[in-house]
């Protein structure tokens, strides 16, 4: 495959206000893409139409040479694409590690079973392996509802990671996690995707961790894509500097 | 998962409950033993209500599989001549979980007032159907279950109480355990996460559909077989089973004994069937009433249920044992 | 030809009541997100408070014209008094909390509403028919009807626009609106959402007991109204969409129509009829007629 993602005149409004305007892009495979820009300039909107959450009221979505355009997420899912979100969405009556594990089940395609039990040896010990990376080893058999606001993110993400998605989109992974653990975890999840070979889309406040893991930066403005290149180009750039940090 | 402690109670209770239900009746009087075989055989519908109450979803129709199961059995006598009380049992089931898979495909769409109202609805249907083709259920009179035959025999007439309830402790206890095996399943999980993130379910791959109709079909199969057991052991049934009222009291016995369970059920099942005996005697126009302010105080100061007071116990006893232990 | 005018009449008879009840719940949800079990207990509220104040007037022989305003004085007085209570000691509490626990809860006060009820006014049923005597009969089209069931179709009709006016003209309709469009930009607009909320369950309670009231002259009054109800109001509800206020009123109706068409033409199936609509219109068109999808369903 050529592309990995390609997205043609993408484009979603909410009653009268374009909040995604005519977007086309391609991501190779492989690529680590950081999409920056000012709050309510479409980001989430496009992350939420590329994986099928919102259907586009224009355009076409093409996932590994597959049209996808407004298929479910449930399907999108089963074709290898993951996310993350902004809020985190995780199980918020069980523990860590029951999070984790029904993330294994359901990629295993083993949802549905209601006999055999949902923790096995193998299963428990790939769970603890890919909490690691996000340093909740420790805290996987605890509820979730005693993790702090930071390690909520960590999960929602390890959950997304789980699924070993080909596609990998993350929404604001590192807003509310501590600036001690920040650069921490980003290494460590960026080093395993890229032995992967998964490429990633994450969605970014934070233009140190832009800079230092994106190979390439989608700067949004208005639902549009302002500038589209390597990220210290894009974010020197005078009209990306004013639209997306508010700087003349 | 849990600790040590937890698991060791977790395997005992099991086979004290066992030990205990099994030697029930050789020292209870004989009205005790009835009551207590009515309690098992609805704790197994309390159980359903009680599935579907944790994938956050209530039902007030599900007397409609209660019906189910008990009226194909006592069709199946009446009409069919059949008589053999575990061959009756299986096709009582297999009716009420075709029936669950049935309207599952319509009903396991919905969620929250939907479904509760769906489901309501739908059961009140079954009802007027059960009342109004009197010439095949026998209408308000219902029909009227003769003693069958266990495994061949016919049970004498001193015993059949006690034969009753061992049967239905026999019968039971598949049903217990299927819902034990289904709790620690990954759809048993799935069945939580629903409730808890249906997004997040979904952005998983899974259906939030399939898992809620999977749920559905094994509640009805549970509720068909509280009302097969029921019927044996009352020995008449009414198109009253479906109606609102008699699902209400089992959702009430699910909020009762607390859904985030297995005892509960069985515990919430034993304490309504006694107390309703003493209610209705001594106050039938509170009776309701009574119901509904103790699901509120249940809701809004116990969610847990009755069973919180016993896991309150269980932590007070390993903690007593825990510190005996230390002081050696 | 008679047939068809009796349907048409005992239909549109039906859909009256079946709107102030259906009314009253719709504008609950709309307003709170809270489809109240219990609301079928507040229209059988208003028909025994009705009733009651109906009775106790007639014994002190005042002008009998003057039993209609007891009646609906009874239905709103019964309204005005339980809806506060019940929305700021019971809704408040759970107004976060989940959907399962709201519909537990309002099955609960329906559970406790329906022995306050028998306590109050006891089991056997009550009659006062001398507001529906007192009017007499007309003749329409070859049959038979009385002109207090004119009447109740005429307070019905003006009720329907006199609240359908009010939320449009009147500033707390606006803020009814308001909450009902974004409780939590109402709220940082400084309206008083809490307030806002008592008053429009108060309303609705108001409406179902209005129903409950209206109805008394012509049927018995006895525990058991409030399920079938509360019932026929969500079939109305699902038919005419949540929140929507000309919905209650189509799907009314829709439903008082075919009821009284199953009555005449097929009596076994009567009630089914109606529950066979509300699953038809949940297959076809989930949200109703001119309700707004908004549970999102992936």
């Amino acid at each position: 495959m050529a592309t990995v993602l390609e997205t043609h005149g993408l484009t979603k409004s909410f009653g009268g206000v374009l909040a995604v305007d005519d977007v086309s892009v391609a991501i190779a495979p492989g690529e680590i893409v950081g999409i920056v820009g000012a709050n309510g300039a479409g980001k989430t909107t496009f992350v939420n139409l590329v994986t099928g959450y919102l259907k586009p009221d224009r355009g076409r979505i093409i996932y590994l040479g597959r049209d996808i355009t407004a298929h479910p997420p449930r399907e999108v899912t089963g074709l290898g694409v993951a996310r993350s979100f902004q809020i985190p969405q995780i199980y918020a009556s069980l523990t860590v590690l029951e999070n984790v594990l029904i993330a294994l089940a359901a990629r295993e395609g083993q949802s549905l079973r209601a006999w055999a039990p949902l923790s096995t040896r193998v299963r428990e010990a790939e769970g603890l392996i890919l909490l690691e990376p996000f340093g909740l080893t420790e805290h996987a058999a605890r509820p979730v509802s005693e993790l702090p606001q930071g390690g909520l993110k960590l999960l929602d993400i390890a959950l997304a990671s789980a699924l070993m998605p080909r596609l990998l989109l993350l929404d604001e992974p590192t807003s509310g996690v501590s600036s001690a653990e920040k650069f921490g975890v980003m290494d460590t999840l960026v080093s395993i995707l890229q032995a992967r070979g998964v490429t990633v889309i994450f969605v970014e406040h934070d233009m140190d961790v832009v800079t230092n893991y994106a190979g390439r930066v989608l700067a949004f403005s208005e639902g549009k894509i302002l500038a589209d290149g390597a990220p210290g180009v894009v974010l020197a750039d005078p009209a990306v500097r004013k639209a997306v940090l508010g700087w003349a | 998962m849990g600790d040590p402690e937890n698991m060791r109670g977790g395997k005992a209770l099991p086979l004290v409950a066992a030990a205990v239900f099994g030697a029930a009746p050789l020292v209870l009087p004989g009205w005790v033993t009835f009551l207590l075989t009515l309690a098992v055989a609805k704790s197994v519908m309390v159980l359903a209500i009680a599935l579907l109450l944790r994938g956050g979803l209530v039902s007030f129709g599900h007397g409609m599989f209660f019906a189910a199961g008990a009226y194909t059995v006592g069709m199946a006598m009446k009409w069919g001549g059949m008589r053999e009380a575990v061959v009756l049992t299986f096709l009582g089931v297999l009716a009420a979980a075709a029936a669950a898979a049935l309207l599952g495909l319509l009903i396991a769409r919905y969620r929250g007032i939907f479904f509760a109202m769906l489901n309501m609805a739908i059961s009140m249907v079954v009802y007027a159907v059960l009342l109004k083709l009197y010439w095949v259920t026998g209408g308000t009179d219902g029909i009227g279950i003769r003693t069958p035959t266990i495994l061949g025999v016919i049970p004498e007439r001193e015993s059949l109480r006690l034969v009753m309830y061992y049967f239905t402790l026999v019968m039971t206890l598949p049903a217990f355990y299927a819902v034990h095996r289904f709790w620690t399943s990954p759809l048993g999980f799935a069945l939580r996460a629903v409730r808890d993130n249906e997004v997040r379910v979904e952005y998983m791959g899974t259906s939030v559909a399939r898992v809620i109709y999977a749920a559905y079909v094994l509640s009805g199969a549970l509720g068909g077989l509280a009302g097969i057991l029921t019927g044996f052991s009352v020995g008449h049934i009414v198109p009253d089973l479906a109606y609102w009222t008699t699902s209400g009291e089992f959702v009430f016995v699910a909020v009762l004994g607390g859904p985030a369970s297995i005892p509960g059920p069985l515990v919430g099942s034993i304490a309504f069937e006694f107390l309703k005996s003493y209610a209705y005697k001594y106050a039938a126009f509170t009776w309701q009433m009574t119901l509904g302010v103790t699901m509120l105080a249940i809701i809004l100061f116990m969610p847990g249920g009755l069973w919180t007071i016993y896991e309150g116990l269980a932590r007070q006893g390993r903690q007593w044992r825990l510190s005996w232990k230390r002081t050696g | 030809m008679t047939v068809a005018v009796v349907i048409l009449l005992d239909g549109v008879l039906y859909a009256a009541v079946l709107f102030l009840v259906a009314a009253g719940l719709t504008l609950v949800y709309g307003v709170m997100r809270i489809l109240n079990i219990a609301h079928g207990s507040l229209y059988a509220l208003g028909a025994y408070a009705g009733t009651s104040l109906v009775l106790v007037y007639l014994k002190t022989g005042g002008p009998a014209p003057l039993m209609y305003l007891a009646l609906l004085a009874g239905a709103v007085v019964a309204g005005a008094i339980a809806g506060p209570l019940v929305e700021r000691l019971l809704l408040r509490p759970i107004y976060g909390r989940e959907e399962v626990v709201q519909l537990l809860v309002t099955y609960s006060l329906f559970l406790i509403l329906e022995d306050v009820m028998k306590l109050l006014w006891g089991v056997d049923p009550y009659y006062v028919a001398k507001p529906y005597a007192f009017l007499g009969t007309v003749t329409i089209a070859g049959v038979r009807y009385a002109w207090y069931q004119l009447l109740l179709i005429a307070v019905a009709l003006a009720t329907g626009v006199l609240v359908s006016l009010a939320i449009r003209g009147t500033r707390l309709g606006r803020m009814i609106v308001a909450v009902t469009a974004d409780r939590e930009i109402s709220a940082t607009l400084g309206i008083n959402v809490g307030r806002v909320y008592t008053l429009a369950f108060t309303a609705g309670a108001i409406l179902a007991g209005l129903g409950g009231a209206l109805v008394a002259p012509l049927i018995s009054v006895a525990p058991g109204m409030s399920v079938e109800a509360i019932v026929l109001a969500f079939a109305v509800v699902v038919i005419g969409g949540l929140g929507s206020l000309e919905g209650a009123a189509l799907g009314a109706l829709i439903v008082g129509i075919t009821r009284a068409a199953a009555v005449q033409l097929f009596p076994e199936i009567e009630l089914a009829t109606v529950y066979l609509i509300m699953v038809a219109v949940l297959l076809f068109r989930p949200r109703g007629l001119f309700g707004e999808w908004e549970t999102r369903r992936i």
